[in-house]
């Protein structure tokens, strides 16, 4: 066409952009379209590219970032081109793991958004050919006094167990804390790990034209339009709740047989690739296996499985119905595939084909409602090098969400016992045992240390071998420094596997983060993806998988950044593994250390201090008078040594697998304090420890309140301290005896506190209930 | 002997309870598809944990009517033994082979734990390797182990020695502080009036290693084993 336009023309031009700006495209995005396809899209294809172009999906302000972790090592198997990559974990076994979130759907609808992000990530790792072993999540909540906070806790925890326990899968371990920072924005990071046969590892790349695409599982439904990909991809306004209706249902025991009928059919050898139907459904399932395979493919919706009858393309196109998955199988096998299905009592149809074209191609009711190059849709959706700019002081975005809390004590403690008495209590630092009893965490066999050490492990049945698994993460660290705060995170994730005398073999990574629109929100996203680069690369660690979070901001507050960590480790003989707990009267007290506690954006700190940025307060924070004087002590962090805590971890190992410790467990919330309280708390009979301050002059506070990569405490059988010594010492580490293990259940420190531990882990166990108690159900 | 395990679409436990007497006890076990009819001449049949067809309805309430349970309904009149765990306690309750029903918890939340057990009538084929009073440490895992059962029914159970194991502190007490789930009478598992159907909520087959945690759950299936040996 040339010459101007007529006025009905540029009028449906108009109504075209408004359609596409009414589904998150930008009026760019939508020049590209149809600049793309020759033409304008059509209403199916516009909401194809919608998801697909979706920051959820597309991953389009976090890709450049991405590509700077380190996915290579030794152990490392395919992790180029598939879901993710996968460990050889040795004796011819895989390890695939993954971490996702579930935010904004369980804000919305905790016990669904919940469920739905534990079978999301089960089904990830199912599509890689294994089996689904064990999972463990990480939750953040608001401050347990937000109205909010106990209904959303119940909600979640609730839908974690209610779908992990019906499909068979077990809730290993986890960690949760709550925070004020996030009472308008939860997070629900949910963790999978599954094991294959190294050599059986399933493909989620198209191949052979002419191959039939297979759909499995549960009939599509008009429920969860838009719902992980558009959801996750904008920030929340005060009608939130209005979302709803987007959340997706789960459908646990369909997911069961699910997992056993795609491990049949992936066994039989018929299976060429698989991918699950996860956020944008069918759309990006069928179009990421074409893209991986440089093909095409043909979809034909009137075969696809309906639970009513009357779906229109752009419905069942965008559908996020769960429990689906979509298969190539070799031409001739298909009934040989679906007789498997059958057998599992699950829909199974053929609904199209893989083509050589390169096109995504689909029809409805005879007519072609879709035909997009597959590169348009995947590898040439948008990429944004967006601009990241470290906030100014009176920048909004950088003060928000900061750790310091509504009504901490201001008052600082007199004493030790004043401050344990206090922290113990918290539910940041207390017993997560409420929450982990919901969870299943013994199905399957394998649980050798279940929730509630510093790592769970798993064995490997008949190899004797066993894994570690670990996920963390510690916003108030990385809200103080964005960089140091994932370095600390990624050390934290690896000590704890080294504590249950593990090998760390590989991280994956969940970013969750404000707005990438916002500068000061992507100059934290980028600082944090360079602090895992850094010390992954420093530990000698793959980063396999992960997941990019943004938008989690309501109403223009952003959440804290925080980078959640998940970590396996291999351990050569399970029978090694440590658990935190001393184990018996007599056992020496010692420490191994890298570095100084510090109370900087420690849980002392937040109950006791305000953590503050390291910027001059201003407005209203201003009129409070301990910013300044506090600030050396409470908002700097200490810059950790990597090479000194990689040789930590290789020493921990040692004295594992050398039998010459009995305990090993990490400085955490709380410090060395609650450490050693929770290592007295032997399940087999409540324990106590006598021992003296490492650095007294130092202050008692930093001492043993202090946090950070720093110490780790270990208890030894007398004798022995000559040789723990000679091998910390040869690894250039710290060590000192700091005192020893006593049957009474005292908690002594030398000239400071004499306390009673079954007092002490009264309110220990039950602080996340006492917490939530009282604010509704 | 032969053990023979039911597996129902949302069984879970089945193959930790093939694990624990195939690849622990080294016995000899099948497993047997929810649709099939024939037994295949076990001399046990073992009814799994899990979510049988996803317990959307009342746990159980759906297996009951599985093609298989025929046959397992025929095998206990015959006098065969019939061991159901958790999610097979549930379905015996269902199918009226055990007197009873499992309800929703106490505190409403499904719970994950170890607890202690008082075996109260050694004599039976279960049991037998048991001493009357012995504690055994079994986890449980579910949400809906709250044993009920008719005043009247109750009496009789207790008279005849029907309750064959109760949950207690680590002193061997029982009271409502070592009971999880608020069983009437501390009840975990019960026999039918001929003992040989046993229902019970805690996993034995989660209890046969000491790398997993504790080895008294063999000391059941031993039981079984000597019995019918």
């Amino acid at each position: 066409m040339t010459g101007r336009p007529h006025r009905a023309q540029s009028d449906l031009a108009e109504a075209d952009l408004e359609a596409a700006l009414a589904h998150g495209l930008s009026a760019g995005e939508y020049e590209r379209i149809v600049a793309g396809l020759g033409r304008r899209p059509r209403r199916a294809e516009l909401g194809v590219f919608a998801v697909m172009w979706s920051e959820h999906c597309s991953y389009k302000s976090s890709r450049v970032h991405l590509g700077k972790l380190p996915g290579a090592g030794a152990r490392v198997i395919n992790a180029q081109g598939e879901n993710a990559g996968a460990i050889d974990v040795g004796d011819g076994w895989a390890a695939v793991f993954k971490i996702e979130s579930h935010n904004h759907p369980s804000f919305v609808e905790p016990y669904q958004g919940a469920a739905t992000g534990v079978g999301g990530i089960i089904r990830d790792i199912l599509a890689m050919g294994a089996r689904p072993t064990a999972t463990l999540n990480s939750l953040k909540f608001g401050a347990p006094q937000h109205p909010r906070t106990a209904y959303l806790t119940r909600g979640v925890v609730a839908g974690i167990g209610g779908y992990g326990n019906c499909v068979g899968v077990p809730t290993v371990g986890g960690e949760t804390s709550f925070d004020p920072a996030y009472d308008a924005n939860i997070l629900v990071n949910v963790f999978c790990l599954g094991l294959a046969p190294a050599s059986r590892l399933a493909s989620a790349r198209a191949r052979g034209p002419g191959n039939p695409v297979l759909y499995v599982g549960s009939a599509t439904g008009r429920d969860g339009i838009h719902g992980a990909s558009l959801l996750a991809s904008a920030a929340f306004t005060a009608d939130g709740q209005d979302k709803r209706p987007t959340v997706q249902v789960g459908d646990p025991f369909t997911e069961k047989l699910l997992i056993e009928a795609c491990l049949e059919a992936l066994e039989s050898g018929a299976v060429v690739a698989i991918q699950d139907m996860g956020a944008a459904g069918l759309t990006s399932s069928s179009a990421e296996m074409a893209a991986r395979g440089g093909l095409g493919i043909e979809l034909d919706l009137d075969r696809v499985p309906l639970r009513q009858a009357g779906l229109s393309a752009y419905e069942i196109l965008l559908s996020e119905s769960q429990e689906r998955m979509l298969l190539v199988v070799e031409r001739g096998r298909e009934k040989e595939v679906a007789a498997i299905f059958a057998r599992w009592e699950l829909a199974c149809a053929v609904i199209g084909r893989v083509t050589e074209d390169r096109r995504w191609r689909v029809w409805l009711g005879g007519a072609e409602v879709a035909n997009i190059p597959v590169e348009l849709l995947t590898s040439e959706a948008p990429r944004y090098e967006r601009t990241a700019r470290p906030p100014l002081p009176d920048n909004k975005a950088a003060s928000a969400g900061r750790g310091g809390e509504q009504g901490f004590e201001r008052r600082a403690p007199t004493s030790v016992e004043q401050a344990l008495t206090a922290l113990v209590a918290r539910p940041n630092v207390g017993s997560k045992r409420w929450i982990f009893r919901q969870y299943d965490s013994l199905v399957m066999s394998n649980t050798v240390v279940g929730p509630g050490s510093d790592a769970a492990v798993i064995r490997l049945k008949g190899t004797g071998r066993g894994l570690a698994l670990v996920v963390d993460s510690n916003s108030r660290a990385c809200w103080l420094d964005p960089y140091l705060g994932a370095v600390f995170t990624v050390i934290e994730a690896a000590r704890n596997l080294a504590c249950a005398g593990a090998r760390p073999v590989g991280l994956t990574d969940c970013l969750n983060y404000g707005s990438p629109e916002s500068p000061a929100v992507m100059w934290q996203f980028v600082r944090a993806v360079e602090g895992i680069r850094d010390a992954a690369l420093a530990l000698g660690l793959p980063v396999v998988s992960g997941n990019v979070s943004f938008y989690n901001e309501t109403a223009g507050q952003p959440i804290p950044p925080t980078p959640t960590i998940g970590a396996v480790g291999v351990l050569e003989d399970v029978s090694t593994r440590l658990t935190q707990v001393f184990k018996r009267p007599g056992d020496l007290v010692a420490l191994l250390r890298t570095g100084r506690p510090s109370l900087a954006a420690s849980e002392y700190a937040a109950v006791f201090g305000a953590v503050r940025p390291p910027e001059p307060p201003r407005g209203s924070d201003a009129d409070e008078p301990r910013g300044r004087q506090e600030a050396a002590d409470t908002c700097v962090l200490p810059s950790p040594v990597l090479a000194r805590e990689k040789r930590l971890l290789e020493t921990l190992v040692v004295l594992a697998e050398r039998r010459l410790i009995e305990s090993a467990h990490d400085l955490s919330d709380g410090g060395l304090a609650v450490a050693v309280l929770e290592a007295c708390l032997n399940p087999e009979g409540f324990l106590g420890a006598e021992f003296e301050l490492p650095e007294a002059e130092a202050g008692w506070q930093r001492e043993l309140f202090g946090e950070g990569p720093s110490t780790v405490v270990v208890s030894l059988r007398p004798g022995r301290e000559r040789e723990v010594a000679e091998l910390a010492g040869a690894a250039a580490l710290e060590f000192r005896l700091a005192g020893k293990v006593s049957e009474q259940p005292r908690l002594r420190l030398a000239g400071l506190a004499d306390l009673d531990v079954d007092e002490l882990a009264h309110r220990y166990q039950q602080a996340v209930e006492a917490a939530l108690d009282g604010y509704g159900r | 002997m032969r053990w023979g395990i039911v597996q129902f679409p949302g069984s879970l436990d089945d193959r930790d309870a093939w694990y624990a007497l195939c690849r622990v006890m080294g016995a000899e076990a099948t497993l047997l598809w929810h649709r099939q009819r024939e037994l295949g001449g076990v001399q046990c049949v073992v009814l799994p944990g899990g979510f049988s067809y996803g317990d959307y309805l009342r746990c159980g309430a759906i297996a009951r009517f599985a093609p298989i349970m025929e046959s397992v309904t025929r095998f206990a009149a015959q006098g065969g033994l019939v061991l159901g765990i958790c999610n097979g306690f549930q379905i015996l309750c269902e199918s009226g082979l055990l007197p009873g029903a499992l309800v929703r918890n106490q505190g409403l939340s499904f719970i994950c734990e170890r607890v202690w057990l008082r075996v109260e009538n050694a004599q039976t084929p279960f049991t037998g390797l048991g001493r009357p009073g012995e504690l055994w440490r079994l986890p449980i895992k579910h949400g809906e182990g709250r044993y009920v059962v008719s005043g009247a029914e109750l009496a009789r159970l207790e008279q005849r020695g029907q309750i064959v194991l109760r949950y207690v502190d680590s002193a061997g007490r029982a009271g409502p502080d070592a009971n999880p789930n608020g069983s009437l009478n501390s009840i975990a598992g019960v026999c039918n009036e001929r003992f040989n159907v046993f229902g019970l909520m805690p996993h034995p087959e989660h209890a046969v290693e000491k790398l997993l945690g504790g080895e008294d759950g063999l000391k059941l299936f031993r039981s079984i084993e000597a019995h019918l040996a």
